[in-house]
C-alpha cells in the first residue's frame, strides 16, 4: 500500500512529515474569508481559522491582499484577535502579503516564531537583503520565492538557480540560518490547453529534488491550489489533483504546503481511473493527458468532499453539558441556542445563570485553578458566559417589570494604592460584568480614601482590592481598618498575586468585622460574589468562611516577624538626631493659646488649592496645569475644570459653604515618646499627653535612627523651653445640605463636584492656615514667601502630622488633639465613635515647628511597644491592639 | 573608581569585559545578585527620601518608584550594588526594572527613562570596577535589567474586544531602545531582558538592542529571562517555555532562563527542559519559594544553596541568581553550594526549522 499524506492523522505539535498550512484564512484562497472581511465580520472570520486547526492545519496562513482592504490595518486586526483565541495561536502563523509593510505590520503582532511569506529577489538584492535582516531581527523564518529581476522561474535549473543564488546571499551576506529558509520554487496551474504548462508540476519537483540535494537544512513549500486552477468549479477533480500532486512532491522533497487541510482526499481513496488520470497531467506522461481527465472530469463534479466540518461531537450531549463544552471551549457559536432551550426547562430565566451557566464557569475555575486553562482562555469563556447573560437579559428585565426584581448588585473593584498590576482585576472585572453585576473600576493607584468614597457615594454591595506586589498586603490590611473605623459591613473581597487566604485570613480579616474573602481567581469571583448577595446562601457562606479563616488563624497564632524589629528600648536609644544641648533654641510663639478663625474667606483659600488631587477624584491622571494640556485627558480636564471653577465662584459668591477652623500653640516636652502639653509657660500643670509611637524598624540592616514625633519636641530634661501646635479646619460646613438638593434633582455629577470641592478647600484652608502660624501665629518664619506650588511641595520649616496619618497612626489621639482645641464648639467639627472627623471636608493636625522635622512612617511595631503604649494611655492590651491593628507587627490574640 | 590604574588588566575595554565573561562561563558557573525590591523595602523610605531634592516639587507621589533612586538615593543603589558583590556574586543587575518611560510614566517620569539606565548602569559600574580593581583575579559584571513594562503587546485589556491592545509593539520598541542607549552609555556590561510575562514585548526588545547595535557598530551580550507564571509552565502570554525559547533564539543570548514567579521546586522542571532544548547558556534565578500567605518568601539562604546546588550538580545551569525575597545571604549561599562546580556544557542540537506559535512546533528533516 502506498503511503499518502493524511492530513487528518497528523499530530499537530510534533515533529511532522508534511505540514499543512491552513489557507482559508487567506483572502484569495476562501471567498467566504473574504466576504467576511470586507464585511467586517471578523468574529466569523476568526471562526474560520478555528476550523482550519481543528482541521489539522498545523501552521495558519493569514493573507490580506485584497484591493478593497487597508492590508494593514486588517492583518493588525485579525492577528490580533487570533492572539486571544488560545486553540488557534497554539499553532504557529505564517504572515502572508505581497506588500512587506503589512508583513511588517503582521510580525508586529505575533509574539511566536512565525514564518513571513514571501520575499524574494524580484526587486533586486539589496532590497531582498534588507527584508531578510528585518525578518531576521524580527525572528521569523521566511519563504523566498523562485522569483528574481527577471521574473518567476518556470524551468526547474531556472528555480533551483534562483533558491541557490538566495541561498548564498542570506546565509554569506547576513548569516540567515539555512533551517529558518523555505524555498517556493513556485506552482503553476497545469492542464490550461496550453502545451509549454504541462511541464509545470514536473519542474517543481525536479527543483525541489535539487534543493533538498543541494541546499541544506532549507525546506520547500508551495501553494497547491494553484496547480488544478484550470478546473476551478470543479472541487473533485481538484482535490484529486492536489491529492496526487502532493504525493509526488512529498517524495520530491516538498515540506509543507498551503492546502485546505480539511479536503484533502487520501491518495490512496482516489478512484483509480481518476487517479490515474490526474497522475498522467501532473506527471506530464501523456500529450493527450489534459483531453483525457476533461473527458471524465464531469462525472465526479459536485462528488467533492463538504467542506471540513469542526468536531461537533459535543453537540450530542445535553444542553448543560453543551454548554460546559462551550464555556470551557470558548466557543460562542451555539451558545444562544442552548441558552434559549435551557431558558424553557427552568421557572426563571436567572436559573440558567445561577444554574448551567454557573456551573460552567465554576468548571472553568476549577481547570484554571488546576493550570489546565489559563488567563486568555478564561478571558474567552467569560466572553461567552456574556453573550448568553446578554441574551437572557431581557427576559430577565420582563420578570423585573412584572414584579420579580432580581438585581445582580454593584462591586467596586480597585487595585490599591502604590500598585499598578491591573490584569488581574480588569478580568474579574470583566467576569462579572459578565454574569450581569455593576462593576465600578477605579482603576490602578488608588488610595483608600477614594476607594471608600466611592464605595459610600455608589452604595456598592461589595468592595474587591487588588494587588501584585507585596506592599500593597499592608495597604490592603490598612483598607480593612479603614472601612472597619467608619462603620462599614459589606463584603470585601481580596485579590492578586501575592495575597493569599492565609494572609486574609491572619492579617486583614480580623481588622474588619464585615465578611472578608479572599478571591482565588478571577474564574471563582461569580461563585463568591453571588453566594454573599443571595439572600439564602449568605449567611452560610460568611459563617463557613468565618470559621475556615479562624482555623486558618488559630494554626498561624504563633507566627512573628520580630526579625527586623528592634526591642522598644534599643529603639529609643536611636532617636531621630536632633541635638537640644547645642545652639539651637525653640522659638516662642507670638500668639500663644487658642486662635479661632471663624467663617473664614473662601476667597482666599481658593487661592491656595491643589488641583491635582481633584483630577485625581475624577479619574484624570496628571498634574495641574499641565492635564489641562494632556492630549489624551486634557479636553476632559478642561470641561471638569472650567464646571468647577464654575461651582466654586457659587460656593463663594453665594456662600455654600463655610470654613470654620482653631489652632492652638501651647507650652510642650517631650517626656520619653509623649509629649506633655501644659497648661502655661510656668510648665507645672500638665493640661493634656499627647502620646506618639516609635519606629521600631531596620534592625535587619542596623538601621540606626528610629523616630517618634516626641523626637521633634525638646525633652523635659533638657530644660528647653517648646511649644506644640495643633489645628482642625473645615470647610464643610453647609456640603450635605447641598448634596442633598443635587440628589433631590438626580444630578450626580454636581453632588460629587461640590464634595470634591470643599474636599479641596478644606485642604487649601489647612495649607493657608499653616503658612499664617509659620508667618504670623508662631512667628518663626516672618519672612517666608512662597508661591502655592512651592506650599503643596512643602518647602518650609516644619511639618503639619496628621493623626490616623502614617508618623501617628493612632486616630484615638484626635481626641485629646480636639479636646485641647475645643474643635467641636470652635470649629464646628465632630468627631465620630470611630474618630473620623463630620463633615468630612476636614483636615486636622500638630504643628512642629523644627527644622529637623520631617514626616516618616511608624511602620509596624512590636507588643513591647505596644503593652508600653496601652499603659501610657490608660487602655487594656485589647483595646490598645484594636487600635493599633494596622501597625502590629504580630497576631494579636484573639 | 574607574581609573585605569586599579583596574584589572584585560578588563577595562568594553570588549575586554565581553571577552572575560565568555572566558569566565566556560570555566565556572556564574553567580547573579537577589531581589532589590526587598532591600529598598528595608530602608523604609518615605516620600520625601523618593523624591530627594531634585523631585522635591513633583506633582504626582514618587514613594514605590524604586528605580528613581537612582537619581535620588544613589547611596542606597550602590550600597545594594555593594552587598551583592560582597555576598559573592559575579554580575550585579543594574536598579532599572521599570525605568522604561513606559513604566515611569506612572509617575509623570517618562522623560527620564534614558537617563534612569544610563545613571543605573553608571553605578552598577562603578561599584563591579571597585571591586574587580580590589580582586582583579575576580572580575565582576553589570547587567543592564530591561523590564517589562506594565503593558503587554499580546493580551486585551478588554473582553468584549480581544483585538484592543494597550501597547504597540513600535511603542515598545521605541521605549526599549531607549532603556539600550542608556544602559550602554552608563557601561554595562551585558543586557539583561527579564521576567518577560509577554514574549511579543520581549521581541520588541531584541529588535530594538539589534537596532541599537546597528547604530552603534558594535554588540553586547543578552541575557534572555522569562516568566513562567502558572502551573501549566507558560508565561502570561500563554507560551510554554519550549516555545518561547523558539521565538527568542534569534537574539544569539549567551543565556536563556527564568526568573520570578516561581521557587526553585517549582522552576526546576522548567529550566531542566530549557537546558534541554536551548544550545546556550541557562541562567536561573527563581524567588525564594513562592510567595507566603504574608507576601514575604519562605526559603532560607541554605535552602537555595541546597537546591541550585543541587541544579549545579545536576548540570542543568550556567548563570544563577535569587528573584523576590532573595536578600545577600541566599546569595552568599547559592554561591558556596556552586562553587568548584562545573558549568553545564550547552547540547549541541541538530539544525531544524523551530517555530512557535503558544506551543513548539518542530519540522523533520
Amino acid at each position: 500500500m502506498t503511503s499518502a499524506p493524511d492530513s487528518g492523522d497528523i499530530e499537530p505539535q510534533s515533529t511532522a512529515v508534511f505540514i499543512n498550512i491552513g489557507e482559508r484564512t487567506n483572502v484569495s484562497g476562501s471567498a467566504r474569508f473574504r466576504r467576511l472581511v470586507l464585511a467586517g465580520d471578523y468574529g466569523t472570520a476568526v471562526e474560520i481559522a478555528r476550523q482550519q486547526v481543528e482541521a489539522g492545519a498545523q501552521i495558519l496562513d493569514v493573507n490580506m491582499d485584497e484591493g478593497m482592504l487597508d492590508g494593514e490595518a486588517a492583518m493588525t486586526r485579525f492577528l490580533n484577535l487570533l492572539a486571544a483565541e488560545p486553540d488557534i495561536s497554539r499553532v504557529p502563523i505564517m504572515v502572508d502579503s505581497s506588500k512587506w509593510t503589512v508583513i511588517e505590520a503582521g510580525l508586529k503582532c505575533v509574539q511566536g516564531k512565525a514564518i513571513v511569506n514571501s520575499i524574494s529577489l524580484k526587486e533586486g538584492e539589496e532590497e531582498f537583503l534588507h527584508r531578510a535582516r528585518l525578518v531576521r531581527r524580527y525572528g521569523a523564518a521566511v519563504v523566498v520565492m523562485a522569483f528574481d529581476e527577471d521574473g518567476q522561474a518556470e524551468t526547474a535549473e531556472r528555480k533551483f538557480a534562483i533558491c541557490e543564488r538566495s541561498y548564498r546571499l542570506l546565509i554569506d551576506r547576513i548569516g540567515f540560518p539555512p533551517e529558518d529558509i523555505i524555498f517556493d520554487p513556485n506552482i503553476f496551474a497545469v492542464a490550461t490547453g496550453i502545451e509549454e504548462h504541462n511541464d509545470y508540476a514536473v519542474a517543481f519537483f525536479d527543483a525541489a529534488r535539487m534543493i533538498k540535494a543541494r541546499l541544506p537544512y532549507t525546506h520547500i513549500s508551495g501553494g497547491v491550489s494553484n496547480v488544478s486552477f484550470s478546473f476551478r468549479g470543479n472541487e473533485a477533480v481538484r482535490e484529486a489533483m492536489h491529492a496526487v500532486f502532493l504525493y509526488h512532491a512529498i517524495q520530491a522533497g516538498m515540506d509543507m504546503g498551503i492546502v485546505n487541510a480539511g479536503q484533502l482526499p487520501v491518495y490512496a481513496e482516489i478512484p483509480e481511473d481518476l487517479r490515474v488520470r490526474c497522475e498522467d497531467v501532473i506527471l506530464n506522461r501523456r500529450p493527450d493527458a489534459t483531453d483525457r481527465l476533461l473527458a471524465i472530469a464531469e462525472e465526479y463534479r459536485g462528488g467533492g468532499q463538504q467542506a471540513a466540518a469542526p468536531d461537533l461531537t459535543w453537540r450530542l450531549g445535553t444542553p448543560a453539558e453543551r454548554i460546559t463544552h462551550a464555556l470551557v471551549n470558548g466557543i460562542d457559536e451555539f451558545i444562544v441556542d442552548d441558552t434559549e432551550e435551557i431558558r424553557h426547562l427552568v421557572a426563571h430565566p436567572l436559573e440558567v445563570i445561577e444554574g448551567p451557566l454557573m456551573d460552567g464557569m465554576s468548571v472553568v475555575g476549577d481547570l484554571f485553578g488546576a493550570g489546565k486553562m489559563f488567563l486568555p482562555q478564561v478571558v474567552k469563556s467569560a466572553r461567552v458566559m456574556k453573550k448568553a447573560v446578554a441574551y437572557l437579559f431581557p427576559f430577565i428585565e420582563a420578570l423585573k417589570a412584572e414584579g420579580a426584581s432580581r438585581s445582580n448588585g454593584k462591586i467596586v473593584l480597585a487595585t490599591v494604592k502604590g500598585d499598578v498590576h491591573d490584569i488581574g482585576k480588569n478580568i474579574v472585572g470583566v467576569v462579572l460584568q459578565c454574569n450581569n453585576y455593576e462593576v465600578i473600576d477605579l482603576g490602578v493607584m488608588v488610595p483608600a480614601a477614594r476607594i471608600i468614597a466611592t464605595a459610600l457615594e455608589e452604595n456598592v454591595d461589595i468592595i474587591g482590592l487588588s494587588g501584585l506586589i507585596t506592599p500593597s498586603l499592608e495597604e490592603m490590611a490598612y483598607f480593612a481598618s479603614e472601612i472597619e473605623r467608619q462603620g462599614f459591613t459589606k463584603p470585601l473581597l481580596i485579590g492578586g498575586a501575592t495575597t493569599s487566604r492565609a494572609h486574609t485570613a491572619v492579617k486583614i480579616a480580623p481588622n474588619y468585622s464585615g465578611p472578608v474573602v479572599y478571591v482565588q481567581d478571577a474564574s471563582r469571583a461569580v461563585g463568591v460574589v453571588s453566594q454573599l448577595l443571595s439572600e439564602t446562601q449568605h449567611d452560610g457562606f460568611v459563617h463557613d468562611t468565618r470559621v475556615e479563616y479562624d482555623t486558618i488563624r488559630n494554626a498561624h497564632q504563633s507566627r512573628t516577624d520580630a526579625a527586623d524589629r528592634y526591642p522598644i528600648d534599643e529603639a529609643r536609644a536611636h532617636p531621630a538626631p536632633i541635638k537640644w544641648d547645642g545652639d539651637y533654641t525653640p522659638p516662642r510663639p507670638i500668639a500663644p493659646g487658642i486662635t479661632v478663625l471663624d467663617d473664614y474667606p473662601l476667597e482666599e483659600l481658593a487661592a491656595y488649592i491643589d488641583w491635582t488631587p481633584f483630577f485625581q477624584t475624577w479619574e484624570l491622571q496628571g498634574t495641574y496645569p499641565k492635564i489641562l494640556d494632556d492630549p489624551l485627558v486634557g479636553e476632559s480636564a478642561r470641561g471638569v475644570y472650567e464646571d468647577a471653577q464654575r461651582m466654586l465662584r457659587s460656593m463663594i459668591d453665594e456662600h455654600w459653604v463655610t470654613a470654620r477652623g482653631v489652632v492652638g500653640l501651647w507650652s510642650a516636652n517631650a517626656v520619653g515618646d509623649d509629649i506633655e502639653v501644659y497648661a502655661d509657660d510656668e510648665r507645672r500643670e500638665v493640661r493634656a499627653v499627647v502620646h506618639t509611637l516609635r519606629q521600631q524598624t531596620g534592625r535587619d540592616r542596623g538601621r540606626a535612627e528610629n523616630y517618634a514625633l516626641s523626637d521633634y519636641i525638646a525633652p523635659r530634661a533638657s530644660e528647653t523651653a517648646d511649644w506644640l501646635g495643633g489645628f482642625a479646619v473645615t470647610a464643610g460646613i453647609g456640603v450635605e445640605e447641598r448634596v442633598a438638593i443635587f440628589e433631590a434633582d438626580h444630578d450626580d455629577y454636581s453632588s460629587i463636584m461640590v464634595k470634591a470641592l470643599a474636599d479641596r478647600l478644606a485642604e487649601a484652608f489647612a495649607e493657608r492656615i499653616h503658612e499664617r502660624v509659620r508667618r504670623e501665629f508662631w512667628g518663626y518664619a516672618p519672612d517666608e514667601a512662597l508661591a502655592n506650588d512651592a506650599l503643596i511641595a512643602e518647602r518650609y520649616r516644619g511639618i503639619r502630622p496628621a493623626p490616623g496619618y502614617p508618623a501617628c497612626p493612632d486616630h484615638t489621639e484626635k481626641r485629646t488633639l480636639f479636646d485641647l482645641l475645643a474643635a467641636e464648639d470652635r470649629a464646628g467639627i465632630e468627631l465620630t465613635e470611630s474618630f473620623a472627623m463630620t463633615p468630612g471636608a476636614a483636615v486636622s493636625g500638630y504643628y512642629f515647628s523644627h527644622p529637623q522635622a520631617r514626616y516618616f512612617g511608624v511602620g509596624r511595631i512590636e507588643r513591647d511597644q505596644v503593652e508600653d503604649y496601652a499603659r501610657r494611655k490608660g487602655w487594656s492590651m485589647a483595646e490598645a491592639e484594636r487600635w493599633l491593628a494596622p501597625n502590629l507587627n504580630y497576631d494579636r490574640a484573639r | 573608581m574607574t581609573a585605569p590604574a586599579t583596574t584589572t588588566p584585560g578588563f577595562t575595554t568594553r570588549e575586554e569585559r565581553t571577552a572575560a565573561l565568555y572566558q569566565a562561563m566556560r570555566e565556572r558557573i556564574l553567580v547573579l545578585d537577589g531581589s532589590w525590591g526587598v532591600l529598598i523595602q528595608g530602608y523604609e523610605l518615605t516620600e520625601r527620601d523618593y523624591r530627594g531634592e531634585r523631585f522635591a516639587d513633583w506633582g504626582q507621589d514618587l514613594k514605590g518608584n524604586n528605580d528613581l533612586l537612582i537619581l535620588t538615593q544613589p547611596d542606597i543603589v550602590r550600597g545594594i550594588h555593594r552587598e551583592y558583590l560582597d555576598a559573592g556574586a559575579d554580575i550585579t543587575s543594574t536598579n532599572t526594572f521599570a525605568s522604561t518611560s513606559i513604566a515611569q510614566a506612572d509617575y509623570g517620569l517618562e522623560a527620564c527613562a534614558e537617563e534612569l539606565h544610563r545613571e543605573g548602569a553608571r553605578l552598577g559600574r562603578e561599584i563591579a570596577d571597585e571591586f574587580t580593581a580590589r580582586d582583579p583575579s575576580r572580575p565582576r559584571w553589570v547587567a543592564g535589567s530591561i523590564g517589562p513594562t506594565n503593558r503587554t503587546a499580546s493580551l486585551s485589556p478588554d473582553a468584549d474586544d480581544p483585538g484592543a491592545r494597550t501597547v504597540t509593539f513600535d511603542e515598545l520598541r521605541a521605549t526599549y531602545a531607549e532603556a539600550t542607549r542608556g544602559l550602554i552609555d552608563g557601561g554595562a556590561d551585558i543586557l539583561l531582558v527579564e521576567t518577560i510575562f509577554d514574549t511579543l514585548n520581549a521581541k520588541a526588545a531584541i529588535f530594538a538592542i539589534d537596532e541599537v547595535f546597528e547604530e552603534r557598530g558594535y554588540t553586547l551580550p543578552i541575557m534572555i529571562s522569562g516568566s513562567v507564571v502558572d502551573l501549566s509552565g507558560r508565561n502570561l502570554s500563554g507560551q510554554t517555555v519550549e516555545a518561547f525559547w523558539n521565538s527568542m533564539r534569534h537574539a544569539k543570548p549567551i543565556a536563556i532562563g527564568l526568573n520570578c514567579s516561581l521557587g526553585p521546586s517549582q522552576m526546576r522542571e522548567y529550566i531542566a527542559e530549557l537546558s534541554r532544548v536551548a544550545d546556550t547558556g541557562i541562567s536561573a534565578y527563581p524567588n525564594a519559594g513562592l510567595p507566603n500567605e504574608f507576601g514575604g518568601y519562605d526559603e532560607t539562604p541554605d535552602d537555595m544553596g541546597t537546591k541550585l546546588g543541587e541544579w549545579a550538580r545536576a548540570g542543568i545551569i550556567n548563570i544563577v541568581g535569587g528573584c523576590c525575597g532573595s536578600k545577600p545571604p541566599h546569595i552568599r549561599a547559592i554561591a558556596d553550594a556552586v562553587r568548584g562546580l562545573p558549568p553545564r556544557v550547552p547540547p549541541h542540537v541538530e539544525p531544524r526549522l523551530r517555530l512557535a506559535g503558544l506551543e513548539p512546533f518542530e519540522v523533520a528533516r
